[in-house]
């Protein structure tokens, strides 16, 4: 039977320079909703969630300890770094399209992904690009540089290229905080739209983005994953202090 | 107060501007005004005929075949071997920080050492080699000497590349090969090639370095063994001649070295211009 959680973090501990950044984590990420990640500036939630694509391996001197299962297989000792890469879609804070054409932004995540066939990412390109909900805007200009889209469309770019390896998880590092608020609906209405196909993480310092999406939210503070629990729940009935104050907005 | 700070600041800039385009223009000037007399197209066509060093016929077509085959051949083998190596520093080693601190302090001090040790340099290893001054020999200093400047400047347009970026490219899970020569080498394309083109530069005007690694002859080189002439070689020799025609033509020399300079820099610059609009800037 197939696990109800895509991950489980057990006993994580990330130093950064021999200075402590996730201590003793361990949480579930559940299959098919979005979970979203709060917390003050600082607390670790993007490293945490770099750790979940291995993207932290690129951090200099790091230290990372402890046990994060993707589908019950432990990502932490994998050595084929692209594969568990693949396995999660990225969306960083500001998009950053790769240098080359539309079109090939998408096509370089499907041959990244394995395929080869032209008239496959042909057709692929297309269906991404529609998926992402920019497939109208571009279609006519498919071969033009991805740096002449706007900053929005260019976050749904990258959610399209992102998607375009197939993957099952899409990790999203605060997507909407460079982006104007019409552009920022549109990731969070796209995230409904494909919660039923892909897990989704996303981290966000914005409480009313948490409100509005989250199925299931994690607060962390000082490193520390402080309570977990669905989004009813947690909001309706936190069970910290620290969790209270901040949803209450007492601090930042 | 402030306004006429801001005035004395600003007649500063337009006095140190037009310092340096004088300067340029004065020295275009001076090369042209000298050596386009001499200019014609026997200079261009022709090898030294007998009697060329006294004012007689001939031109010095010896010397431009010599400076282009030399300068593409050791720009070719700097690229061949400095583009990698850049890549090494920036995809492959980034989390060694003390092994890229030593290599480009290495790097510094290759670039700071001047052309003509290299040419002695050179000249070591060929008489070591049992090697002729040659085409071959004056290629492999050269490349030596320019190697430290493509690095460089390669080096420093890679490290310009944003983490993001390549955050990116390994999210949708690329290997280092096709970080390296897929996203950086594109992103940092426009770049690369200003960092070949000032490598071009230097190989094609430096005449310490091969000084006594080219050796100097009167014919078009027909292979890496035979001895070669280059135009600022051409420059050198013709320009401490008593004869004052010999001398003119060393003008025309430069003249055609200045020339041969300028058409790699603009077309070089419309390829950079075709390349930057996939750069993604930031």
């Amino acid at each position: 039977m197939e696990n109800r959680n895509i991950i489980e973090i057990k006993k994580l501990n990330v130093s950064i320079g021999g200075q402590p950044i996730l201590k003793n984590i361990s949480l579930e990420i559940p299959r098919n909703k979005i979970t979203v990640i709060i917390g003050p500036s600082g607390c670790g939630k993007t490293t945490l969630l770099k750790c979940m694509n291995r993207l932290i391996d690129l951090t200099k001197k790091v230290n990372v300890n402890g046990e994060i299962l993707l589908n019950n297989e432990n990502i932490l000792t994998c050595t084929d770094l692209p594969a568990v890469r693949r396995k999660a879609g990225l969306l960083s804070q500001r998009p950053y399209p790769l240098p080359m054409s539309i079109f090939n932004n998408i096509a370089f995540g499907l041959k990244m992904g394995g395929r080869s066939n032209p008239r496959m990412i042909q057709a692929r390109v297309e269906n991404y690009l529609k998926q992402a909900n920019l497939w109208e805007e571009v279609k006519d200009r498919l071969h033009a540089p991805a740096s002449s889209l706007s900053i929005g469309q260019q976050q749904r770019l990258c959610l399209a290229r992102g998607l375009a390896v197939d993957p099952e998880l899409i990790l999203a590092d605060e997507p909407t905080s460079a982006l104007d608020p019409i552009s920022s609906q549109a990731i969070e209405q796209k995230f409904f739209e494909i919660k039923d196909r892909y897990s989704i993480v996303l981290v966000t310092h914005i409480l009313r983005q948490a409100r509005r999406i989250a199925d299931y939210v994690v607060f962390m503070y000082m490193g520390e994953v402080i309570e977990h629990n669905n989004a009813a729940d947690f909001f309706a009935n936190p069970q910290h202090e620290r969790t209270k104050e901040y949803i209450q907005g007492l601090f930042y | 107060m402030r306004k006429a700070e801001e005035i004395f600041v600003r007649i500063l800039m337009m006095l140190a501007t037009f310092f340096i385009i004088a300067i340029l223009l004065y020295i275009i000037y001076i090369v042209f005004s000298a050596g386009i007399s001499s200019l014609s197209w026997e200079m261009i066509s022709s090898t030294p005929g007998s009697g060329y060093y006294y004012g007689k016929d001939g031109g010095i077509l010896n010397a431009i075949a010599g400076s282009v085959y030399l300068s593409l051949g050791s720009i070719t083998l700097a690229i061949i071997i400095g583009i990698p190596a850049a890549m090494m520093l920036n995809v492959y080693c980034r989390k060694s920080p003390r092994f890229t601190l030593f290599y480009r302090f290495l790097l510094d001090m290759m670039w700071g050492i001047p052309s003509i040790v290299y040419g002695a340099f050179g000249f070591l290893i060929m008489v070591w080699l049992g090697m002729r001054s040659s085409l071959g020999g004056a290629i492999i200093t050269v490349t030596a000497f320019i190697l430290p400047i493509i690095i460089r400047a390669v080096d420093d347009v890679l490290q310009q590349v944003p983490k993001g970026m390549a955050e990116a490219g390994y999210a949708l899970g690329a290997g280092k090969r096709v970080m390296a020569f897929n996203l950086y080498f594109r992103q940092a394309l426009p770049g690369i090639i200003t960092a070949i083109l000032l490598s071009f530069g230097r190989a094609i005007g430096d005449a310490a370095a091969v000084l006594f690694t080219a050796g100097f002859t009167d014919s078009v080189p027909d292979s890496l063994s035979s001895p070669a002439a280059t135009l600022p070689l051409a420059v050198f020799f013709q320009l401490g001649s008593p004869i004052p025609e010999v001398r003119q033509r060393a003008y025309a020399a430069a003249v055609i070295l200045t020339v041969i300079i300028l058409i790699i820099s603009v077309t070089s610059r419309l390829i950079t211009k075709k390349y930057r609009k996939h750069q993604i800037r930031f």
